[in-house]
């Protein structure tokens, strides 16, 4: 296939995510959207190693689903931006909205300016990079998996985390339960410097602080205070 | 769920554009509500002494003529009556307190939808784009303006649940969300002599921020206050005379997005309601942060 350029504003989008998922084994050039405008679901359940450009904003839940696909939005992107990604790669050049990554099981998300709350609520296993800060509750209960917030990360940062690892380099307004700073080792420095290489951030890895669980939520502690 | 946006308009030559930019923008959001609409649309005031008044009738048509004769009769003046449909806009130099109780004793059919020098109001059961175009939104002129499409979860769908809510004089409230509390605001609210008109949970926010501007709060420390008292998933956009506000709980459960350029500053509940507008490729564009005040003013 060679590239292929749609416009939104003339093709109805639900044509152009079932040509996306058409054939998927003879796609290989770059699929181009024009005036995506906000749309939905652009360009959901890819399951190809196909790229797609989205030259504008993008609505609720683009990308999602994605498997080996490579979609980049050049602008921002609305709720649910690249959740329940199994692998590939999402770029946004703008800011995510809410629940960016959520539930990602792997793939990359690179989100180069901030995201709003809950970004990689539940992740999975993917790595989640984001160029600017996020906002409260991002990495609830985040199961595998890695996300790295190279700005400011909001209130109750990684609540009630499980195995996933939080990186960030700024200012963590708080801390949710059962998180706790705990220092870099050497495998977290190497992990870090290719993730923020892959994601195209130059900082240094000494610049971070890691996040992860204190694993005291994991077990009944029968001797605390019961009453209630 | 449901769709909120605001205009508001920088440049005074654009003033006459308001309804063309805007119509798109509410039908746009038709998805997100498409059980009712309305909009709040603010322009110059009117000298002191004169108020409009946004009346609804019910039914699809209505002898508005009967109402400009009687009002002659009583208060000896011929009133300006700006007649669309099932809505008219009274224009008089005639005080609420006077024109008030009159219309309710004698009109008791007629709903007041609001009153102020600068407010115009208009809402309805439909679609977005059916009720844009039964009271010609196209047509609209002004400075800024709040709308909303409804699609309701807590009260009835009638023309009376639907948004913008009004208090007082040229303030008005849309709200997607819902909040947990309306009832304990009412039961605060009802006992200082303030008359709730629905159950709807919105009419409770709006008169309690009108309350306290009321007391003698700014807008601001209004909604301070509003941050306290009311409990529940918002984004509220508010409409003074001369001002626009737009804030979300401390959750952000409900969207919102803002652009802004030298021309305008607009805000929907998502991008696809302002994909449209003039020159919003270069605008600034981001979202509000939660339990923030985002304050224009015309």
């Amino acid at each position: 296939m060679d590239s292929v350029t749609f416009d939104l504003a003339q093709i109805p989008l639900r044509q152009v995510n079932t040509f996306l998922h058409q054939h998927p084994e003879q796609k290989t050039g770059k699929v181009t959207l024009l005036n995506p405008d906000g749309a939905h679901s652009i360009a959901v359940g890819l399951n190809a190693a196909i790229e797609v450009e989205i030259l504008g904003h993008a609505g609720y839940y683009a990308a999602g689903m994605n498997q080996q696909g490579t979609v980049t939005i050049h602008g921002n992107a609305g709720p649910g931006v690249a959740e329940n990604m199994m692998s590939g790669r999402v770029h946004v050049k703008g800011f995510a909205s809410v629940s960016a990554g959520a539930s990602a099981h792997g793939g990359l998300l690179t989100i180069d300016g901030d995201a709003g709350l809950r970004c990689g609520i539940s992740l999975k296993g993917g790595d989640i990079v984001v160029g600017g800060a996020v906002g409260s509750f991002s990495g609830f209960m985040a199961q595998a998996g890695r996300m790295v917030i190279c700005g400011d990360a909001g209130d109750a940062l990684g609540d009630s985390l499980y195995e996933a690892v939080i990186y960030v380099r700024g200012q963590i307004k708080s801390l949710g339960a059962d998180a706790q700073i705990e220092p870099m080792r050497e495998a977290d420095y190497q992990g870090l410097r290719e993730l923020l290489d892959r994601a195209g951030f130059s900082y240094s890895p000494a610049e971070f602080k890691r996040i992860a669980s204190a694993r005291q939520l994991y077990h009944w502690n029968a001797d605390a205070d019961q009453e209630y | 769920m449901c769709g909120i946006v605001g205009l508001l308009i920088k440049q005074p030559h654009l003033r006459a554009s308001l309804g063309e930019l805007l119509v798109p923008m509410l039908v746009g959001m038709g998805d997100r509500g498409p059980d009712s609409a309305g909009l709040a649309i603010f322009s110059d005031a009117l000298p002191e002494t004169e108020r409009k008044y946004s009346l609804y009738s019910g039914g699809t048509t209505y002898g508005w003529g009967d109402l400009a004769k009687n009002l002659q009769i009583q208060f000896g003046f011929v009133p300006d009556l700006e007649v669309q449909g099932n809505h008219a806009v009274l224009t008089a130099a005639l005080a609420p307190d006077q024109f008030k109780p009159w219309l309710q004793q004698h009109y008791p059919q007629l709903h007041l939808l609001s009153v102020g020098r600068s407010i115009d109001l208009y809402k309805d059961t439909g679609r977005p784009e059916e009720v844009a175009d039964r009271y010609q939104f196209l047509n609209l002129q002004g400075s800024h303006t709040v709308g909303h499409t409804r699609m309701a979860t807590e009260s009835a769908v009638t023309p009376a649940h639907a948004h913008p809510f009004t208090a007082g004089e040229d303030f008005c409230l849309v709200h997607n969300g819902s909040l947990s509390n309306p009832n304990q605001i009412r039961r605060q609210l009802e006992p200082r002599g303030i008359h709730f008109e629905t159950d709807n949970d919105t009419e409770a926010a709006c008169r309690f921020l009108e309350w306290r501007m009321r007391e003698g709060d700014t807008l601001e420390t209004a909604i301070q206050q509003g941050f306290e008292a009311l409990d529940g998933f918002y984004t509220f956009l508010i409409g003074t005379a001369d001002k626009l506000a737009l804030v979300r709980d401390a959750f952000a459960c409900k969207p919102a997005i803002v652009a802004e350029t030298a021309d305008y500053v607009a805000i929907a509940s998502e991008f696809r309601s302002l994909a449209h507008l003039p020159d919003v490729k270069q605008a600034r564009i981001y979202e509000p942060a939660p339990e923030e005040i985002y304050l224009w003013t015309v």
